[in-house]
C-alpha cells in the first residue's frame, strides 16, 4: 500500500480552472485567423435514396467557401468503428432521418449552418423499419441471427419449477447529453499531414479514421484531446464524423477547418444508449429460489452496425446480475433500424440485462409476497469464503465464469442496516395503508458489473513519462479525461511512484503522438489500464535512478527510498530534483515508457464462454419514492449508495462518480425519454423536450458511502473501476416506483421504462383495473 | 446601434447589429470562452451570466439575449468573477473544494448562477439553479457548495454600477414612444424579454429587421393598484410576477416557481407571454382563471379585453399590426386559485397539462367558476362546460365526478412528445378532483411529502 498522494480525497485536477472558466474544450482552443466552420446538410426522411441534389443556393449562400458531397470524397467515405458501413455522407442511400449528406464549408459557423438549411434534395422514399415489431417482421438484423448463451436447460428447469412469472418490458433508449456537444478541428501542416483536435474518448479511431478518408498513412495523423465536457460512451465513435470532415475540408481548403454541432443537429444526428425490449419466463420455487430464467432481448440498434454487437453482448454477459441462477438461456436479437445508430453509454449494454433480471426479481417478490431484498439476497452467489464447500454448486455465471470475488452479501447487510430498510420498509406500508392518493414505495437493487473491454485485445494500455532535471515530472498516457477524474488519479500514482507532491506531476493532453494504438477510454477501464501503464513507465525510471545511487553509494538497492520529496539513500538525503539532475548527469535515460496489458482474460462471444472479465465491481442502493395516483406525477425521496470501488485511488472522486451515476441512471428509468414520430423523426431533440435530471430531481436526502474493500485482483493499488457500474444503482428508482405502482392494486405492474409520469399512471390504471 | 455596457469592470461601446447574442460576441469577437454554448436555446444554463441593471443583479442565458437588451447594463462572465488579485470568489472555492466540477463545461454557468444568488441572498438553492443542468455530478456536491459558500461575504467588485446607456430609436423609454414607432413600423418584432424570439434567431436562423426592444420602457414595467384590481405592466419579468403573487394567489406564484428557469424567469416578461400566444404558455391558463383583462394598445388607441378572448386560434389572436400589450389587470378577489403543472420533469419543462381553478361556493353551492387549460387546445382555453356542469351544483364529490365527465365536451387534445391525448384528458379531469381536495384543506402533492 502507500503513505503517498494515492487514496487522497484531492480535487479534479481542473477543478481550479474549470471555476474560473480558464480550462479549454475544443470550441475554446484559439483559432487560426483564417479558420473555415463546417455544417452538416442533413437527409430529412428516414429511408430512401437521393434522386437528385440540387445545392446551387447552399453554394450562392454569404460567406459559404466550399460545399462538399460523397463524390468530393478522395479517399474513404466511411467513419464507423467496426464494419465500414456508416458513410460520412451519403452516396445516395439514406438509412436514417438526421443522415449527413452533404457539408457546407464557411467563414462562420453561423454562416454554414444558414446555408446547410438550403439544400434541395429531391428523395425516392421506402417504408421506414423504425420499432422493434417492424424490424422483426422484416427480418432486418445483425449478424445472421440471435446470439444465445445458455448455462444448463432454461425451459426444461422452468417446466419443472412449482411457480412460474412471464412478462414483458420496454426499455427506452437514452440520449448522452453531453453538456460539451460534438466538436472536431483539423489543422493542415506541410506535406498533407494533419493535427486534430476532437472531443473523443477514442484518439487512436480519430487517428485511424482520418488517415484513411485523406489516404496517408497513421503516422500522417495526430489528433490531441486536454479534455472533454462529458463523454459518457457518446464519444467513443460519435465523433468520427467531425474530426473526418474537417481534416477532409481542410486538405481541400488548405485551412484550418472547425465544426461543432448545434445541440439539435448533436441530437438528431448521433446514436444513444440501445433501447430494449426484454421478454422473460422465470422458473422459481414457494422460498423464492430462481430455478430457471428464459431471456429473450431485442436491441434496437439503428441504422449502422457501430458498437452494437458488444453492447448486446454485455447485455447478455449481465443478465444475471448478482445471482446464480442454475439454469439460463438468453436469446438476443439486433435490430437494424432506420434510426439514429446506436451506441456506446456508460454501461455499454450492462445495464439493460441487469434491469431484465431485476425485473423478473420484482416479478417472483410480488408472486410470492416475499421482501424483495430478503428474495435478493436468497439468489446471491455465493462469497469467496464459501466457494470450497463440498456440496456446493460451481459459483458460476451463465457464461462460464467463475464469480470468486463476490462482495454482496457483506455489502447489503451494511446498507441494509445503514439505510433502516427493514423500519422504512414498514413505515412505506403504513402509509400506503393511510393515503389513497399518494402512495410510496421503496426498492432495494444490488449490482454485480464485469470489468474489461468483451473484446479481449482492447485491454492493454501504454503511458509515457519523462522527468525533467529539475525534478518536475511530464506525464502522459492513453486515457481521455471526460470529467471523470482519470487524470488527478494517474497523477497520483505518479506522485506516489516518485514519492513527491501532485503538484510535481505536468498532466499533459493525450496525444496520439506521445501514446500510440490506444483503447478508447470505457468500459471504466480508464484508471486500471492506464494507471498501471504509468506506475510500470514510473518505475522503470525510478529504478534506474536508484540503481545508479546504489551504485554510486554502495548501497543496497532496497536502501533507496522515494518518499516526501526526497531521495534517501542510507543516511544520505537528496531532493528529488537533485536526484533528478545526479541522474542526468551521469547519463540515466529519464524517460519511459510503461505498457500494460490486463491479466487472466480469455473469451469466446460467439460460444459465449470463458472468463471476460479480470474481476466485477459491485454495489447496492435503497432508494425512496412517492407517486401521485392521480397523475403519475413522482419524485425521489431519499437513496442510500453503497459501492464498491475497492481501494479507493481518490475516494473524492469515486463518491462523485457514484452519486453521478445514480442520478444520471435514475434519469434513463424515469424522465428521460426519447420519442420518435411515424416518419422516424426524433421529436425529442433539445432539452426543451429531452429531460435530463435537474437540481431538484436528486434524492432530498443522499447517503453515498464507499465499500471498505480491497480489490481480490491485482489492479492499480487494488482499486477497481467506478465509471460505469453506479449507474445502475439508479435501477432501484425504477424499483422503487414499481413498488409504489403494486400499492394501488393487486395486480403485477410491469411498468416500462422511462416510468415517465404517464407512464406511472398508465401502470396504476392497469394494476387499479387488476382489482 | 450603438451601445454601451459594462464588461467585467470594463466599459464597453459597441456597434452591434440587432439580433446578436451575447453569448456569440463574447466567444467570437471578445476571446472569452469561459462562458459555454451548452444547447443554444436557454434550456441548460452552461451560458449563465450576471447582468446588473436599475440596480437589480440577476442571471441570465447569454445564447438568447441580444446585445442591445444590455445598454446601460453591468455584465458579468465567469472570467470576472474572481477578485482581481486572483482570489477566488466564495462559490468558486467552494465548488473547488466540495468537488462541484466534473467535467467543468457546465461550471461556468453554474458559478454565474451561484454568485448572482449569492449576491442576492437567496438561498432556495433548488430553485435558482434549476436551469443549470449538470450531466456528471448529480447535483449534490454543487448545492454543498453553494450552502458552504453563503454565508461568505460578498466581493465588492460585483456591485459596480453601470453606465448610462446610450439609447436608439429602436430602443423606446415610453409606451407612448413604443406606441407611435410601432404604429409606424407595424410589421417590426418586439423584444421584451428574448426568451422565446430568441429562438427565432439561434434555432430558427431568422433574420428580424427591424427589431423594436422594449426593454427602457419603464412605465411598462409599473404595477398599480387601480379599482379594477392589481394593473401589471407588460414588460413585468416572471420573477417580479412571482413575488406579487405571492401574497394574493400563493398557486400561481408556486406555478411560476416552476415556470422555467431562474434565467429564463429573470428575462421573460408578462406580456411576452401573453403576447406570443403559444398554447402552452403558463400565464394564460392562470390569468383566466382569475377573470383577468388585458390593455392593448396601438397607436394613441386603447382597447380592453378579456384575456381569453385574445386567443382566437393556434398561431392567433386577436391583435391588430402595431397593436401591442400594455398591461393585465388582475381583479381584486379572494384567494380560491389553484395551478396544476403537469410536466415530464418538474423545473424548467414545458407544461403537458397546465390547470387553472377558481371556483367561488357560497353555503356549500358553487356560484362561479372560472376553469382554464393549457395543452389541452390550440389556445389556452377556458373549460367552459365543465364549469356549466359545476355551477349552481352543491359543491361535494358527486358534483365533481359529473363534472368530470364534461370534460370530453371542452377538450380533444392532441398527443405528441409531451403527452398523449389520454394522459392530458384523463389528467385534467383528476386535477379536478385534487382542486376539490386542495379546497378543503386537503393539499396533496408529491412537492410536499418530505423523506
Amino acid at each position: 500500500m502507500t503513505s503517498g498522494s494515492v487514496a487522497k480525497p484531492l480535487p479534479h485536477d481542473a477543478a481550479r480552472l474549470h471555476v474560473t472558466g480558464q480550462a479549454r474544450y475544443v470550441d475554446d482552443l484559439p483559432m487560426p485567423r483564417d479558420t473555415l466552420h463546417i455544417a452538416f446538410g442533413l437527409s430529412t426522411i428516414a429511408c430512401g435514396d437521393i434522386t437528385a441534389m440540387d445545392l446551387d443556393a447552399v453554394r450562392a449562400a454569404p460567406g459559404v467557401v466550399a460545399v462538399l458531397t460523397a463524390d468530393d470524397l478522395p479517399f474513404a467515405n466511411d467513419v464507423s468503428p467496426s464494419i465500414h458501413d456508416e458513410e460520412l455522407l451519403s452516396s445516395g442511400p439514406l438509412r436514417y432521418l438526421g443522415q449527413p449528406i452533404f457539408a457546407v464549408v464557411a467563414n462562420s459557423h453561423l454562416a454554414a449552418r444558414k446555408a446547410a438549411r438550403l439544400g434541395q434534395i429531391t428523395y425516392r422514399q421506402d417504408t421506414p423499419i423504425l420499432t422493434v415489431d417492424d424490424a422483426l417482421a422484416a427480418d432486418s438484423r445483425f449478424e445472421d441471427g440471435p446470439r444465445i448463451y445458455e448455462k444448463g436447460n432454461a425451459a426444461a428447469a422452468i417446466a419443472a419449477a412449482p411457480r412460474v412469472v412471464a412478462g414483458q418490458l420496454e426499455l427506452g433508449g437514452q440520449e448522452h447529453f453531453y453538456l460539451e456537444g460534438q466538436a472536431a478541428l483539423a489543422l493542415p501542416q506541410e506535406g498533407g499531414d494533419m493535427v486534430v483536435h476532437s472531443s473523443t474518448q477514442h484518439p487512436t479511431e480519430i487517428q485511424h479514421k482520418v488517415a484513411d478518408a485523406l489516404g496517408v498513412p497513421m503516422h500522417a495523423v495526430r489528433v490531441e484531446i486536454r479534455r472533454m465536457g462529458g463523454g459518457f460512451g457518446g464519444k467513443e465513435s460519435q465523433g468520427n464524423a467531425l474530426a473526418v470532415i474537417c481534416a477532409v475540408a481542410a486538405r481541400a481548403t488548405g485551412r484550418p477547418c472547425k465544426m461543432r454541432y448545434d445541440r439539435d443537429d448533436d441530437m438528431i444526428i448521433t446514436g444513444k444508449r440501445h433501447d430494449f425490449r426484454i421478454t422473460y419466463r422465470a422458473g422459481f420455487d414457494e422460498n423464492g429460489q430462481i430455478l430457471g430464467v428464459d431471456f429473450t432481448h431485442y436491441a434496437r440498434c439503428g441504422w449502422a452496425q457501430d458498437l452494437s454487437l458488444p453492447v448486446a453482448d454485455r447485455a447478455m454477459l449481465h443478465s444475471d446480475n448478482a445471482y446464480l441462477i442454475p439454469s439460463m438461456r438468453i436469446e438476443s436479437h439486433r435490430l437494424k433500424t432506420n434510426t439514429q445508430s446506436a451506441t456506446a453509454f456508460r454501461g455499454f449494454g450492462g445495464p439493460q440485462g441487469m434491469v431484465g433480471i431485476e425485473r423478473v426479481m420484482d416479478h417472483v417478490a410480488h408472486d410470492l409476497g416475499l421482501d424483495p431484498a430478503e428474495l435478493r439476497r436468497r439468489n446471491y452467489y455465493r462469497a469467496p469464503d464459501q466457494l470450497d464447500l463440498p456440496e456446493a454448486a460451481p459459483n458460476t455465471t451463465p457464461y462460464g465464469m467463475q464469480v470468486t470475488d463476490f462482495e454482496l452479501h457483506g455489502l447489503t447487510e451494511q446498507l441494509l442496516n445503514s439505510a433502516d430498510y427493514a423500519a422504512r420498509r414498514q413505515a412505506v406500508a403504513d402509509w400506503n395503508a393511510q393515503n389513497t392518493v399518494l402512495k410510496k414505495g421503496i426498492a432495494f437493487s444490488p449490482v454485480k458489473f464485469g470489468i474489461s473491454f468483451t473484446l479481449t485485445h482492447l485491454n492493454q494500455a501504454g503511458a509515457l513519462v519523462h522527468v525533467y532535471q529539475d525534478g518536475s515530472v511530464h506525464l502522459n498516457h492513453g486515457g481521455t479525461e471526460m470529467g471523470q477524474g482519470l487524470f488527478q488519479k494517474i497523477a497520483q500514482v505518479a506522485a506516489d511512484r516518485f514519492g513527491v507532491g501532485v503538484d510535481a506531476i505536468k498532466i499533459t493532453a493525450t496525444d496520439t503522438g506521445k501514446v500510440p494504438n490506444t483503447s478508447a477510454t470505457a468500459a471504466s477501464s480508464g484508471s486500471d489500464l492506464n494507471g498501471m501503464a504509468v506506475k510500470i513507465a514510473c518505475d522503470t525510471i525510478r529504478d534506474r535512478i536508484a540503481a545508479h545511487l546504489a551504485e554510486t553509494h554502495q548501497a543496497p538497492l532496497d536502501a533507496i527510498r522515494f518518499v516526501g520529496g526526497r531521495v534517501e539513500v542510507g543516511s544520505q538525503s537528496y531532493s528529488f530534483a537533485e536526484a533528478a539532475q545526479i541522474a542526468y548527469q551521469a547519463r540515466i535515460s529519464l524517460s519511459a515508457t510503461g505498457y500494460y496489458k490486463t491479466p487472466k482474460l480469455e473469451w469466446d462471444r460467439i460460444k459465449g464462454r470463458g472468463r471476460p472479465f479480470f474481476y466485477f465491481a459491485y454495489g447496492a442502493a435503497v432508494t425512496e419514492v412517492v407517486v401521485d395516483t392521480r397523475t403519475g406525477e413522482n419524485r425521489i425521496l431519499r437513496a442510500d449508495l453503497l459501492h464498491d470501488a475497492g481501494a479507493s485511488l481518490n475516494p473524492a472522486l469515486d463518491i462523485g462518480q457514484v452519486e453521478g451515476a445514480y442520478v444520471q441512471g435514475a434519469g434513463w428509468l424515469t424522465t428521460e425519454e426519447l420519442v420518435w414520430d411515424d416518419n422516424g423523426h426524433l421529436r425529442t431533440h433539445a432539452p426543451s423536450t429531452y429531460k435530463i435530471p435537474a437540481c431538484s430531481d436528486r434524492p432530498d436526502l443522499f447517503n453515498v458511502a464507499l465499500w471498505d474493500a480491497q480489490n481480490r485482483e491485482d489492479t492499480i493499488y487494488r482499486s477497481k473501476a467506478v465509471g460505469e457500474p453506479p449507474f445502475m444503482l439508479g435501477i432501484s428508482a425504477y424499483l422503487a416506483l414499481s413498488d409504489a405502482v403494486a400499492a394501488c392494486g393487486s395486480a403485477y405492474p410491469a411498468l416500462d421504462a422511462p416510468a415517465t409520469a404517464e407512464q406511472v399512471w398508465t401502470a396504476i390504471r392497469r394494476v387499479q383495473d387488476g382489482l | 446601434m450603438k451601445i454601451r455596457f459594462l464588461l467585467n469592470g470594463e466599459t464597453v461601446e459597441q456597434d452591434v447589429a440587432p439580433t446578436a447574442t451575447l453569448l456569440d460576441w463574447l466567444r467570437e469577437t471578445r476571446g472569452l470562452t469561459g462562458t459555454k454554448e451548452g444547447c443554444n436555446e436557454g434550456d441548460c444554463g452552461a451560458c449563465t451570466v450576471m447582468v446588473r441593471q436599475g440596480g437589480v443583479a440577476r442571471s441570465m442565458n447569454a445564447c438568447i439575449l441580444f446585445l442591445p437588451q444590455l445598454d446601460g447594463a453591468s455584465v458579468t462572465t465567469v472570467e470576472g468573477v474572481a477578485g482581481d488579485d486572483g482570489t477566488l470568489h466564495p462559490v468558486q472555492q467552494a465548488m473547488v473544494d466540495l468537488h462541484g466540477s466534473q467535467c467543468g463545461f457546465c461550471t461556468p454557468g453554474f458559478i454565474m448562477s451561484m454568485a448572482t444568488a449569492h449576491l442576492n441572498g437567496a438561498r432556495d438553492f433548488d430553485d435558482q439553479l434549476a436551469g443549470n443542468l449538470c450531466r456528471c455530478t448529480g447535483y449534490a456536491p454543487i448545492i454543498r457548495a453553494a450552502e458552504a459558500a453563503a454565508d461568505q461575504p460578498v466581493p465588492d467588485t460585483l456591485r459596480r454600477d453601470p453606465p448610462a446607456p446610450l439609447g436608439d430609436a429602436m430602443m423606446p423609454e415610453t409606451a407612448d414612444a413604443l406606441a407611435a414607432l410601432y404604429a409606424a413600423q407595424p410589421d417590426a418584432t418586439l423584444v421584451a424579454g428574448a426568451t422565446d424570439v430568441g429562438l427565432w434567431v439561434t434555432k430558427g436562423l431568422r433574420d428580424l429587421d427591424p427589431v423594436i426592444f422594449l426593454g427602457r420602457c419603464a412605465d411598462l414595467q409599473t404595477v398599480t393598484q387601480t379599482d379594477a384590481g392589481l394593473r401589471i405592466g407588460a414588460m413585468v419579468d416572471m420573477t417580479r410576477l412571482r413575488s406579487l403573487m405571492q401574497g394574493r394567489h400563493p398557486s400561481y406564484a408556486e406555478m411560476i416557481r416552476r415556470y422555467a428557469s431562474q434565467q429564463v424567469r429573470n428575462a421573460a416578461t408578462l406580456g411576452g407571454n401573453i403576447a406570443n400566444g403559444s398554447p402552452i404558455g403558463d400565464n394564460p391558463p392562470a390569468l383566466i382563471a382569475l377573470g383577468a383583462m388585458l390593455h392593448l394598445r396601438r397607436g394613441d388607441t386603447r382597447r380592453d379585453l378579456p384575456i381569453e378572448d385574445f386567443f382566437v386560434d393556434y398561431g392567433k389572436q386577436d391583435r391588430a399590426p402595431g397593436e401591442f400589450v400594455e398591461a393585465v389587470t388582475i381583479p381584486d378577489q379572494p384567494d380560491h386559485l389553484r395551478c396544476y403543472k403537469l410536466s415530464k420533469r418538474f423545473d424548467q419543462d414545458i407544461s403537458a397539462v397546465c390547470g387553472a381553478f377558481c371556483v367561488t361556493v357560497t353555503d356549500g353551492v358553487v356560484t362561479a367558476a372560472r376553469i382554464a387549460f393549457g395543452g389541452m387546445a390550440g389556445i389556452p382555453k377556458r373549460a367552459k362546460a365543465v364549469e356549466t356542469a359545476l355551477i349552481g351544483q352543491p359543491w361535494n364529490i358527486d358534483t365533481i365526478a359529473t363534472a368530470q365527465t364534461a370534460f370530453d365536451a371542452d377538450f380533444a387534445p392532441l398527443s405528441d412528445m409531451r403527452a398523449s391525448a389520454s394522459y392530458r384528458l384523463e389528467t385534467a379531469r383528476a386535477m379536478l378532483a385534487r382542486y376539490f381536495d386542495d379546497l378543503a384543506g386537503n393539499a396533496q402533492s408529491v412537492l410536499e411529502v418530505q423523506p
